[in-house]
């Protein structure tokens, strides 16, 4: 067991290092960023000045030690745009990029397991079926549009939710929470919505699936033949049967989903990590952009690792498998 | 381990196993398949909808009233024209124009011929990438599997957004200008691609992996059959059915990844724009008062996604033996 | 010309429906672009000074109409046969944190902006040295007696000696060091408003400063600086009423916004003008010869440039079509070179044709985040050259990825726009832009142009000490610049200001800069 631990934290180390390089690699094809931090008046001599002592007139190898080096020390430089600590940027926008997240997860879990498990039931029925197809436009739909449109309906046209922004927060140490002003709950309405969207049409799809297999196995038509009731082999037995591969895919889509999360935030302006990675981006903010790769794949590769191990501690066969 | 095979028997099956048993299969598919799919509504409303975008979106050099790649054919005293239904609307302009006097029907017509051939083109890179990379694993295992698998790995450990975000990004910026409108949809394709083939490539190892311990494989090795041949023509064969569901699902994805990049800005560029770049550069004019830069794109969009969903979804469930 | 918006007084409607705890003497400014720092040293942007100009004050600034008014300096006199600038500070003036504005504070503060390690430095390029002098004199050395300099001193801001001291931020934040500045997150200005707490890219938040040394104009309790990047969330959040007023409303709304009965729309041409630059060394970057050295390509280029069909369709009527390459508000502008070359397409195709130029292939570099609505702009431009017979490829990205290769003339043609900020004189552009690259003259010509009879003029026009003869020389050197066509002049690009019937009075310059201490709201 323990061994098997080692082994898949070991794995997850080699990894984080080939993401740090991938991280590096790419960024330093990124070109120069002494030239957008200058301003007209510069002259060429400052200008090299400048690119001395930010390191980039380096060997390639001592760049990406020092980079590797400091990353695993959460130092991840300053930003070449607003000249704060990256970690900090960072550290600052998590919390909202979390709170949009985890809303966005419960809704999901909340709408997509009843719906799922409806349209197994109800097989056939016109309105499963519609639901259904309701789920593909759901899945269809680019989350850039959808968010659009929900703008435009409820904050333009109804004017009953927020456009952008994340409303008043409220600060708990380092997290600062919009859950607990009204006005923060407001805004967190259509951005949790609009990211949610997709991953509701995937567990109300995975709980379809799962129900409808369940629903075949033997032990349900043993139960049935004993005369259980229907309703109670369906929430009791075939419902409990299909929620471990729901978790587990909620658990591992939670990193996606952060990830994702940057198309959302970019459209309500939403202030978190994938907004000021976006922005990163236009600005070619090179230490913004490598770290936030690198904090997604830990938290991607973390959540992955975890469900693996636990995965093996409930079921020993796994252990022996390879990947 | 190896086991012990006659010399007869396997003598005896060989001429008959890559050609009969293939065919006789695909056979069997086809005619199940096509009498799923002949009663199944959806899947045909989707199939024709698909089949007349697609037309419409390849033959539109030949349909289209203006050429939205030739600048000298854009004049902004056009820009900005409504629909040809509303008070203001002008012949040919039967969608409208935008702000640069671009006829809204052509771009929708060549916007869906960029993103379609994004779609396929990422779709089949992956394909082959990830087919030849599976089977080389599954089958020679060893080193070979570890390393694909690893880089494999670490690429699904990165979000695809990202890394479509990250490639096409720095991929655009390095390209020179000139090449950057022909090079933009190569690089569209390659950031899509690259996270997308891993799946594939499971698929096909895991498969791979199996088949290679069984007997008929074992005695084509042992007749020498080069390993390319066992594993195309041997292997291959037994792993097209989740392959082909995944890559009609795929395509959809590749095709929204595509509108989402472009509409982030790091897709095609404006001069030669896909339905994502439409998207944004319409959105600009939510409130404008000219809503149909916007409206209609995204309806195209919307309308291509849905329907090879709607055929994806139809093909799973019915390629799905549990399902039948 | 100075410009007011009176908006609606009467029955102001309140649609606050989205307003929470916000009283009504908040002004909730939604804006198109964060400021970068906190540090008024560490960018050369003009928004990010515009805004800290909120929380620090300088020696002396500009009204609305570019006059150079007393501010923390009462008055100045050059000294010394124009070797130094003699200031007299105000006194009484206080920081934020109560310490009070001596001599001291100027003199750390014209130490740490002219530092080697400040971004700020190429500002003020006629500083030498500072002393003080007694408590409330100090001295400032300059290169050149030029009045320019005044102008330059508008946008370095006062600092607290004591308090960069015991911060240890006495340096400007060095980008190289990996240590963030003090002053990149902390202020202790001057200013009409203090700092209560930023949140970058969402949110910063300023209060009045009720020990403020100048008389208040203003009536705002606090400000709500909110940046919203896209466009149609910032109309959108407008007519929604969660933000009050925008000085950046989409120029395609501004009709839409003009019809809301609760909104009021401000616009006017600005400072800066758009200019097009081509590049002008020997051989392209591809190796090519450079056929924009032939005068008759860059005149057909010139007629093939419908002016006037950008401002209307493009611009929508807001933007101003120049003729030369400055705005009528810079000194050294005159009407008669600010006429539109007509525009003649069978003209400029014959002229290709005789120049051997007809088809030629090459770049336009824009950004989709400088000017105003620069992707259609160049769009439009495309299509014009396309139409006169050249083959120009669209080569459009962020400032990031853009600047880079115009600066390092990679460009065959660009874009750029040019405000003449903070000299505001013709000299601005005659020196850093049209004279050839040499030192500290033409540190902006992007395209290596090089002509000694302007590079003569504007020596001459530097050493000129009578300001009607400097402006002859310096229009004479416009008219060179014309008849040469260095550059093509496009427009001056508007801007838009866009609020809610609560702002009831709001001063809006030609220089785009937000002044919101002469900002009253409705009660």
């Amino acid at each position: 067991m323990l061994v098997f631990i080692l082994k898949r934290l070991f794995n997850a180390a080699m990894v984080m290092l080939a993401v740090a390089f991938l991280a590096f690699l790419i960024f330093r094809a990124a070109g120069d960023p002494v030239e957008i931090m200058a301003n007209d008046q510069m002259s060429i001599e400052d200008k090299e000045a400048l690119r001395d002592s930010l390191g980039l007139n380096d060997s390639f190898v001592t760049q990406y030690l020092r980079f590797v080096g400091n990353a695993a020390r959460g130092d991840f430089g300053i930003s070449y745009r607003n000249g704060q600590k990256v970690l900090g940027l960072i550290a600052d926008r998590f919390p909202a990029t979390m709170e949009l997240v985890l809303v966005a997860t419960i809704l999901s879990l909340v709408i997509g397991i009843p719906l799922g498990v409806l349209t197994a039931i109800h097989r056939g029925r016109w309105h499963a079926e519609a639901l259904q197809f309701v789920s593909i436009i759901g899945v269809s739909l680019p989350s850039f549009v959808v968010g659009i449109l929900l703008i435009l309906v409820f904050s333009v046209i109804l004017g009953i939710a927020p456009a952008f922004g994340r409303g008043e927060v409220v600060d708990l140490g380092w997290w600062s929470t919009g859950l607990l002003t009204p006005s923060g709950r407001a805004a967190l309405v259509l951005p949790a919505i609009s990211l949610s969207l997709y991953q509701i049409t995937l567990i109300m799809r995975l709980v379809r699936a799962e129900m409808m297999e369940v629903m075949r196995s033997d032990f349900v038509k043993f139960a049935r033949a004993r005369g259980v009731p229907r309703w109670r082999i369906q929430f009791r037995h075939a419902l409990k049967n299909c929620l471990m591969p729901v978790i587990t895919m909620t658990a591992m889509n939670v990193g996606a989903l952060i990830a994702f999360a940057l198309i959302t935030e970019t459209v309500f302006q939403w202030p978190g990590m994938g907004m000021l990675f976006i922005q990163a981006v236009t600005f070619l903010d090179i230490p913004v952009m490598a770290a936030y790769l690198c904090i997604i794949s830990f938290i991607f590769v973390t959540l992955n690792t975890v469900v693996d191990i636990a995965y093996a501690v409930i079921d020993p066969r796994l252990r022996h498998a390879t990947r | 381990m190896p086991s012990p095979v006659s010399r007869d028997t396997v003598a005896s099956a060989k001429p008959a196993q890559p050609i009969a048993r293939p065919s006789r299969f695909a056979r069997l598919r086809q005619s199940d398949l096509w009498y799923s799919f002949t009663h199944n509504k959806p899947a045909m409303i989707a199939a024709a909808v698909l089949l007349l975008v697609v037309l419409a979106a390849f033959s539109a050099p030949w349909i289209a009233p203006q050429d939205t790649y030739d600048p000298a054919q854009l004049s902004l005293w056009n820009s900005e024209l409504p629909p040809i239904w509303m008070d203001e609307g002008q012949m040919p302009f039967l969608l409208g124009t935008d702000t640069q006097g671009r006829d809204m029907l052509s771009a929708i017509l060549y916007g869906s011929r960029i993103s379609i051939l994004i779609g396929i083109a990422s779709v089949i890179l992956s394909l082959t990438v990830g087919l030849t990379a599976g089977l080389v694993a599954g089958y020679f295992g060893g080193i070979t599997d570890n390393v694909l698998m690893r880089f494999g790995d670490i690429l699904l450990s990165i979000p695809t957004i990202l890394i479509a975000i990250l490639v096409s990004a720095l991929a655009m910026q390095a390209l020179p200008p000139d090449l950057r409108e022909v090079g933009a949809a190569a690089v569209l394709v390659l950031a899509i691609a690259l996270s997308g083939w891993v799946q594939y490539a499971r698929l096909v190892r895991a498969q791979t992996t199996v088949e290679r311990g069984k007997e008929y494989v074992q005695a084509a090795q042992l007749l020498k059959v080069p390993a390319r041949r066992i594993m195309v023509s041997h292997i291959l064969p037994n792993t097209l059915t989740p392959i082909m569901v995944a890559a009609t699902l795929n395509f959809g994805l590749a095709i929204l990844t595509e509108a989402t990049l472009s509409f982030l800005g790091i897709g095609m560029p404006p001069s030669q724009p896909s339905l994502g770049t439409l998207i944004r550069l319409g959105n600009q004019f939510l409130f404008s008062g000219i809503w149909w830069v916007v409206l209609f794109p995204v309806l195209q969009l919307c309308l291509i996604v849905v329907s090879v969903n709607v055929l994806g979804d139809w093909l799973r469930d019915a390629l799905n033996p549990k399902l039948r | 010309m100075r410009f007011t918006s009176k908006a609606t007084i009467g029955a102001a409607v309140v649609s606050c429906m989205l307003a929470s705890s916000v009283s009504a003497e908040t002004l909730r400014w939604g804006s198109p672009r964060d400021i970068y720092s906190l540090d008024p040293y560490s960018y050369g942007s003009t928004s990010n000074l515009a805004f800290l100009n909120h929380i620090y004050d300088g020696l002396v600034r500009y009204t609305p109409d570019f006059d150079i008014v007393p501010a923390l300096a009462t008055d100045w006199e050059l000294i010394d046969d124009g070797k130094a600038w003699r200031f007299n500070l105000r006194k009484g003036v206080t920081f934020h944190n109560g310490a009070e504005f001596t001599a001291d504070d100027v003199v750390a503060s014209m130490k740490r902006v002219s530092d080697p390690k400040s971004p700020l430095r190429g500002n003020i390029p006629l500083y030498a040295d500072v002393t003080k002098v007694d408590d409330y004199t100090v001295d400032i050395a300059v290169t050149s007696p030029s009045a320019l300099f005044l102008n330059d001193m508008t946008n370095i801001f006062m600092f607290d000696a004591d308090w960069l001291k015991d911060n240890g931020a006495e340096e400007p934040t060095d980008v190289g060091a990996k240590v963030e500045g003090f002053a990149t997150h902390n202020t202790n200005g001057t200013g009409a408003f203090e700092l209560v707490s930023r949140v970058p890219d969402s949110k910063t938040v300023l209060k009045v400063n009720d020990n403020w040394w100048d008389e208040k104009k203003h009536n705002l309790d606090m400000i709500e600086f909110m940046p919203i990047s896209s466009p149609s969330t910032r109309v959108a959040a407008l007519l929604s009423g969660e933000i009050d007023l925008t000085d950046g409303a989409p120029l395609q709304d501004v009709a839409r916004l003009e019809a809301q009965p609760n909104i009021t729309v401000v616009q006017r041409a600005e400072l800066r003008t758009v200019l097009i630059g081509m590049n002008r060394r020997d051989t392209l970057k591809d190796g090519r010869d450079n056929f924009f050295n032939d005068l008759r390509v860059r005149q057909a280029i010139d007629m093939s440039i419908d002016r006037e069909l950008i401002q209307k369709r493009v611009m929508r009527d807001m933007s101003r079509a120049a003729g030369t390459l400055i705005a009528p508000e810079i000194p050294g502008y005159t009407e008669e070179l600010d006429k539109l070359t007509e525009v003649n397409v069978e003209k400029a195709k014959a002229l290709l044709e005789e120049a051997g130029a007809t088809g030629a292939e090459f770049t336009l570099l824009c950004m989709t985040d400088e000017s105003v609505n620069e992707e259609d702009v160049c769009s439009a431009l495309i299509s014009m050259f396309t139409r006169i017979g050249l083959k120009p490829t669209l080569d459009i990205g962020p400032r990031a990825i853009q600047a880079p290769k115009r600066n390092n003339g990679e460009a065959d043609m660009f874009l750029m726009g040019w405000a003449n900020e903070p000299t505001l004189d013709a000299y601005s552009i005659l020196s850093q832009v049209l004279s050839t690259r040499e030192g500290a003259a033409g540190v902006s010509n992007r395209g290596g142009w090089s002509y000694p009879e302007l590079d003569e003029m504007v020596k001459k026009a530097a050493l000129e000490l009578d300001r009607e003869k400097r402006l002859a020389i310096e229009t004479g050197a416009m008219q060179f610049a014309k008849d040469e066509l260095i550059m093509l002049p496009l427009h001056q690009q508007p801007m838009a200001w866009a609020m809610t019937d609560k702002v009831e009075d709001v001063a809006i310059g030609a220089d785009n800069k937000p002044r919101h201490w002469l900002t009253r709201l409705a009660d």
